[in-house]
């Protein structure tokens, strides 16, 4: 299996994200009996996505905490870029680290351009710089300027306002981002959305970005690195995932990562690595009789309805097509981004009665349909593989 | 994008149009009940007051009736309640509300039960036992009265700023001073603006307390409408004694709903 081009995007030249380093770092709450981090050292390299993972309560918040001084570690360094924030005010320090919270952790009293300018005004931005930084990052994020920068969060979905929360981290173009279980409340299929856009904003920005879950499929996705800890913030494994997967370090990586490591393998794999089939197509607005003829002539039973800007817009079986001309279907298609991970593509296809998912691409376009063939000989060619090694 | 904009929202669907402006969402958003509570009490006042001008021009009344009733002595009256009432609510939030917030920081928290029941007893004592023995303490006159009334309306506005407060989501603190707000920026920024509809709630239940016992202001010489109906109670005059009641009544009303004004005027928006 090739490696996939994100994952070799850190060794980019344009990196504009920081290294962190933790030596040492102790983390002890007067009054407890545990350290809830017991001396933790961790190099994260320039420009990559790690993810901290582990069982509730192993430190790894705490971890994530430390590095902003959201909580002051007992004793041990922590250096970002080779300064060691325990040298930095606070305020000063956070402002040049993005923060990205679950649900967004939006303010409900201000509207969606001023949540995102809130760093930015505290480092003293003019106001039509500050502008254009808003509207650029709406628009980073998937979300119309125009339409969405007056809003006020209650307006806006549980993952409109994450993404939100992702602009208002990047707002002041940080080379560091902390993420603290970002994608937790929003619905699965969102969040797959939002994981691939994060993929794809940080091909763009080459960030550092620091990341806890507790969701390991999660974690295999998004990582370039993923650190798992234990009680104590212990590290039991710190490594790529296909190494962690492949080579699990001892029995309590084994365990979380459970079992059916072969399935997990799907969450390494873009479906833009895989072969798509391509069924029939028609645009909205053809005469249902050429449509039908052309699918029976494909031996197909169902047509893939595409609109007038080529973007997919309905899957109705052949018996569906009434009328004379081919309207748009009111049912609606859940589509998959080519970015989304075999594991998305499996969760998609369950759920729709053509077993089988519709696959797009850039602004939507449609690029051909995934199916439970095209994945289970991916699965078996990575079994032959594994056998050869 | 496959998010879908929550339905129940009228504007959710403006597209490419600009949103409407603040104030047109504010009024568009007022659901019945606010809305009724709005209009009815200024009618009503209007309705009674009327009444009571009718009355006042026809009934027969002899002349100690006529010298309290006089319009130019119950403007005064009328004008001393009101500024009874308003300086003692503007210092009630003066002091309630920093208060307040001092005791939902850091280490004074400790000390929010013991200040609140400190307040508890300043509401809890009769009024005009309170009234009467600063008099005695301090002499007669308008600042006793005024102190008086705001010891009186501390309480709630107190109460409420420290839950207000409390109420805050400290995910919201957390996420402010996460992404490197001072703590004075999140407290004026964030947790003060989000307070706000509580706190404001608070000052509106201060604001009947106070004009409600800024009546018993006249037995400490500290004037207001109260003298109407004292004068009825030690002249037994009924006329005198019910003039004085619907005339303060009034006041309350009408500044009740003034209350209901402010809250909504002050509320933030997007809440």
């Amino acid at each position: 299996m090739s490696t996939t081009p994100e994952r070799t995007g850190s060794a980019d030249t344009s990196i504009s994200g920081a290294e962190i380093v933790l030596d040492n770092v102790v983390k002890r709450y007067p009054g407890q009996k545990t350290t809830a981090v017991d001396s933790l050292s961790l190099t994260i390299p320039a420009g990559e996505i790690v993810m901290f993972v582990g069982p509730s309560g192993c430190g790894k918040t705490t971890s994530l905490k430390m590095i902003n001084r959201l909580i002051e570690p007992t004793s041990g360094t922590i250096r970002i870029d080779g300064e060691d924030v325990l040298t930095q005010s606070e305020n000063d320090l956070r402002r040049r680290i993005g923060y990205v919270i679950q649900g967004g952790s939006l303010f409900p009293h201000m509207s969606v351009a001023k949540n995102i300018a809130i760093v930015p005004k505290l480092l003293g931005w003019d106001s039509s710089r500050i502008t254009k930084r808003t509207d650029e990052l709406l628009e980073l994020v998937g979300l119309d300027p125009s339409r969405y920068r007056d809003r006020y969060p209650r307006e806006l979905s549980g993952g409109q306002q994450q993404r939100v929360g992702v602009a208002r981290g990047l707002a002041a173009d940080p080379p560091v981002v902390l993420m603290d279980e970002p994608f937790g409340a929003v619905d699965p299929i969102t969040r797959q959305r939002l994981q691939d856009e994060l993929l794809s904003i940080q091909r763009e920005l080459h960030k550092t970005i620091v990341c806890v879950t507790h969701d390991i499929d999660e974690a295999i996705k998004l990582g370039d690195r993923i650190l798992i800890l234990q009680d104590g913030a212990q590290i039991a494994q710190y490594d790529t995932p296909e190494v962690i997967l492949g080579a699990p370090a001892g029995e309590f990586v084994e365990d979380f990562v459970g079992s059916g490591s072969a399935l997990k393998q799907l969450s390494l794999t873009r479906i833009s690595e895989i072969a798509l089939r391509t069924p029939t197509t028609a645009t909205v607005g053809e005469r249902t009789d050429d449509v039908r003829r052309r699918a029976e002539s494909n031996g197909d039973m169902a047509v893939i309805v595409l609109d007038g800007r080529g973007r997919p817009c309905g899957w109705p079986w052949l018996r569906q097509l009434t009328g004379e001309k081919l309207v748009e279907p009111t049912e609606e298609l859940i589509n998959l981004d080519h970015r989304a991970t075999l594991n998305d593509a499996l969760d998609t296809m369950l759920s729709s009665s053509h077993g089988a998912a519709v696959v797009t691409g850039d602004r939507d376009q449609y690029l051909g349909v995934v199916d439970f063939r095209s994945v289970t000989e991916h699965i078996r060619m990575l079994e032959e593989q594994a056998a050869r090694d | 994008m496959t998010d879908t904009l929550p339905a129940t929202r009228s504007d959710s669907d403006v597209g490419a149009t600009p949103a409407p402006t603040g104030s047109s969402r504010r009024i568009a958003r007022l659901d019945r009940e606010t809305t009724l509570m709005l209009i009815v009490p200024p009618v009503l006042v209007l309705l009674v007051f009327a009444g009571y001008v009718l009355w006042r021009q026809t009934a027969d009344l002899d002349g100690t009736e006529l010298r309290q009733l006089r319009w130019s002595t119950v403007i005064t009256l009328i004008w001393e309640h009101v500024r009874l009432t308003f300086v003692s609510s503007a210092l009630v939030v003066a002091i309630a509300v920093p208060l307040g917030v001092l005791l939902t920081r850091g280490r004074f928290r400790r000390l929010s039960p013991l200040v609140v029941g400190v307040a508890n007893i300043g509401q809890a004592a009769p009024s005009l036992g309170l009234i009467v023995l600063l008099a005695i303490w301090l002499g007669f006159g308008f600042w006793t009265a005024v102190l008086a009334l705001t010891l009186y309306g501390l309480l709630p506005v107190l109460r409420n700023t420290i839950t207000g407060l409390q109420g805050v989501d400290p995910t919201l603190v957390e996420a402010g001073r996460g992404i490197g707000m001072s703590s004075a920026a999140v407290l004026f920024r964030v947790e003060l603006p989000l307070a706000v509809p509580v706190i404001m709630a608070g000052v509106r239940t201060a604001l009947v307390l106070v004009v409600g016992t800024a009546t018993l202001a006249t037995f400490i010489n500290g004037g207001g409408l109260g003298d109407i109906l004292q004068t009825g109670i030690s002249l037994f005059r009924f006329s005198l004694m019910i003039a004085g009641a619907v005339l303060v009544a009034l006041l309350a009303l009408l500044i009740e709903w003034l209350g209901r004004v402010l809250e909504l005027l002050t509320r933030p928006k997007g809440l």
